[in-house]
């Protein structure tokens, strides 16, 4: 209720006028570089009676069961550390991450998210402290694939993704892949497609037969990430992608990735995809598929657990190569990074935790718990025909081709909000595929700066 | 809550105006009372609004070294297409917020004004506020479940024939905002109604009387006695409701997440976003304050409506 303009003039005069004298000192530190970190040791008994604050994401079902053995575990084992825990959900952990990093006491352990949005900014902020000096104590660097430890390695500057520094390991893995109906293709006399090519070829043949080809929602707007990014690595191979999303060379602007884009736009009018598909969630969409509604739907390995129970032995699980080749491309990656900040006092207790969560015997672990673990046991066979054992064998082919392809949103800090947006008004013929390739590029040379 | 906000404000504000024409003498024991409020006030208001202006002058990311822009990031509000739309969008909220609910409940108050007893009145009177009390979040997540594409909406429109233009409302570039929209008339037209009546019930009956007696008939005596005695309610309604309209995160937030493509995005959902997920603060910033800034111009524009004696 402004009664008095003037004395808001006023008021609003002198905010600015404070605001401006303010300005002298700019918000945000200059950045820090970490300095040398000083001898490391295993020794986790030697650091007295301490207490480690660590923030993870793993709330769901089977990995939080997971988290809470191996917390138990490590303090049973080192009866000097005490863990407090702190969950959270994937949103929740990513929006309040940024703070938690900068407060005065920010905790030791932190789950980041890789690429430039999180990562990135995380490492240029000098907030996590570079853990090369224990990679090579505990074997990281042999025990992990190249590839997957390249997803937590960034500059110091954290200008430049997947070289420089290691960051963080992570404890699962996973990979975005085409889930269908066994019944259903057998019943039309289709073959599990190995090709993007072979993909449309089922597609085609199942809309004729009057069954639903992708059961597809995108209400929540990240499922639209997963439905691009299959296609596109399909087509532009994991080696043009990865060089793409990590800033190096190439544009959204590409011919292959106008190319995928017009693939997603030739599905929606040939009707292989949900109707009206902007308005159906994710949740909706694939219990269609596990409701025999459709033959085939895209989403990660972490359905696993959801779909087995859902569809049981009728689910199949693969990830598409393009075409003449016969090794997988797929969308895919790891768990968020285990990091160590550059405010714990104990980097000796939070690598130790950081070990023990994310090695061998804690891959046994997930695997008991209904998880796929970065590196699977050697000796990790589920039973033959299940869907666990699609995943896990897939995920073992896409790792020994490398043809790992990052999360499309790891690109541009704003990319997230930009790729959804436009994979939205592509699939509802609001964007034409170049139109589509052009917001993108859009954002990503503001970014870039190329 | 609300109400009982505005209801204190009115009389605090002319009290003022009261005062000031007699110009005390400063009496600074006075401020030693005002002092704990100041001080809740400063801190939890007062310090961050400042902040946030200064923020609004940067480009910084929320974590490393920022950069001084000046006011590019609220140039930015006029030239972002994406900015530039959420505040049209807020437009159209405004419309839906207010306009919608304010016309529906003057009717309805012309309509059971004229009955002289309706029975179970104060029943009608809960229910229809019943939307005001209920938890935005629950709201949100029920008509979600209504605009869905097998939801109550498209079943009602099958029943009566007209399923060639069921849809999924909310997945719909051309009707999720409306959508959004009517979810916001919804939830404002008790709140208006209830606002109304009671203002209706300070009328003295005879004017009513009297204008029967002339034989005014149901439309002269709404715009002659009740739209004029209703000036200071409707000021209130306006206000409350068009603020609402513009800081709008909730039902976003949860429906559309601003979707599909940008069509539902709105300034407060954008400020939010942009501070916590894209790393924008400065950006995040400036939409805030321009945000304040338009809902002080528009209440101050509502206020001129108020008449100048209500007491």
């Amino acid at each position: 209720m402004i009664r008095h303009p003037k004395k808001l003039t006023v008021a609003l005069a002198a905010a600015v006028a404070i605001a401006l004298t303010l300005s002298a000192c700019a918000p945000g530190s200059s950045a820090t570089t970490t300095g040398s970190t000083g001898p490391v040791s295993k020794d986790v008994a030697g650091a007295g009676k301490v207490s480690i604050t660590v923030w993870d994401q793993n709330t769901d079902g089977g990995i939080d069961v997971a988290q809470k053995k191996l917390n138990a575990q490590f303090e049973k084992k080192y009866p000097n550390v005490t863990i407090d825990r702190v969950s959270r959900s994937f949103a929740d952990l990513k929006t309040t991450l940024k703070l938690a990093l900068t407060s005065k006491d920010a905790p030791d352990v932190v789950q980041a998210n890789q690429g430039y949005p999180d990562m990135g900014a995380f490492v240029g902020g000098g907030l996590l402290r570079p853990v090369d000096d224990y990679s090579t104590l505990y074997g990281w660097d042999k025990y992990f694939p190249k590839q997957l430890l390249d997803l937590n390695t960034f500059s110091a500057n954290g200008k430049d993704w997947q070289t420089g520094h290691l960051y963080g390991v992570s404890q699962t893995g996973e990979i975005v892949g085409v889930y269908y109906n066994k019944k259903i293709l057998s019943s039309l006399g289709l073959t599990p497609p190995k090709t993007i090519g072979d993909f449309e070829t089922d597609l085609a043949a199942v809309k004729k037969a009057g069954i639903l080809p992708i059961a597809y929602g995108d209400v929540e707007k990240s499922p639209g990430i997963h439905l691009y990014g299959v296609v596109q690595a399909a087509i532009a191979g994991s080696k043009a992608v990865n060089n793409l999303v990590r800033a190096k060379s190439g544009a959204w602007t590409d011919t292959s990735s106008v190319e995928a884009a017009t693939i997603l736009t030739n599905w929606v009018d040939k009707g292989y995809l949900t109707p009206d598909a902007n308005g159906i969630s994710r949740d909706d969409a694939l219990a269609a598929f596990m409701a025999g509604k459709a033959a085939f739907t895209i989403t990660g390995t972490w359905q696993l657990q959801t779909v087995t129970e859902g569809l049981g032995a009728d689910a199949g699980f693969l990830a598409l190569g393009p075409n003449g080749s016969t090794t997988p491309v797929t969308t895919g990656g790891e768990g968020l990074a285990w990091a160590m900040t550059s405010a714990t006092k104990h980097p000796d207790v939070a690598a130790a935790y950081i070990d023990f969560v994310s090695n061998a015997k804690a891959s046994q672990v997930l695997v008991d718990t209904g998880n796929l673990p970065t590196v699977p046991p050697a000796d990790w066979a589920p039973a033959k025909g299940t869907l666990a054992a699609d995943v896990a064998s897939e995920w073992k082919r896409v790792n020994a081709s490398s043809g790992l392809v990052p999360y499309l949103d790891y690109s541009t800090p704003t990319f997230y909000d930009t790729l959804t947006a436009a994979v939205q008004e592509l699939t509802a013929g609001k964007a034409t595929p170049q139109q589509f390739a052009t917001t993108l590029q859009a954002d990503y040379a503001a970014f870039t700066g190329r | 809550m609300r109400l009982a906000t505005t209801n204190r404000t009115i009389p605090g504000a002319s009290t003022t105006r009261a005062r000031s024409g007699r110009r005390p003498r400063v009496q600074w024991k006075a401020y030693l009372y005002v002092l704990p409020a100041f001080v809740v006030f400063a801190v939890f208001l007062g310090i961050p609004v400042v902040q946030t202006a200064q923020y609004s002058l940067f480009e910084w990311n929320g974590i490393g070294p920022s950069t001084w822009v000046g006011l590019q990031n609220y140039v930015a509000l006029f030239t972002d297409v994406k900015l530039r739309d959420s505040f049209l969008h807020a437009g159209v909220m405004i419309f839906f917020y207010s306009v919608v609910p304010v016309t529906l409940a003057l009717v309805l108050t012309a309509v059971i004004s004229r009955a002289a007893h309706l029975r179970g009145m104060s029943v009608f009177r809960t229910l229809l506020f019943l939307p005001q009390v209920v938890s935005s979040v629950v709201v949100a997540t029920t008509w979600i479940s209504i605009y869905s594409p097998e939801g109550l909406a498209n079943q009602v429109l099958r029943a009566i024939g007209l399923g060639s233009i069921t849809r999924a409302w909310l997945g719909d570039f051309d009707t999720a905002l409306p959508a959004i929209g009517l979810i916001g008339s919804w939830l404002g037209i008790g709140l208006c109604l209830v606002l109304f009546l009671s203002g209706v019930a300070n009328i003295p009956r005879e004017l009513f009387e009297a204008a029967r007696m002339d034989g005014a008939g149901a439309l002269r005596e709404f715009f002659g006695i009740t739209l004029p005695a209703l000036r200071g309610q409707i000021a209130v309604a306006l206000t409350l409701t068009v603020v609402a309209a513009l800081k709008t995160f909730d039902l976003v937030y949860v429906t559309t997440r601003g979707g599909p493509g940008n069509s539902t995005s709105l300034p407060a959902f954008e400020a939010y976003n942009r501070a916590f997920t894209t790393g924008q603060v400065g950006s995040a910033a400036a939409v805030a304050i321009g945000l304040s800034v338009l809902i002080l111009v528009i209440t101050a524009v509502i206020q001129k409506i108020q008449p100048e004696d209500v007491e």
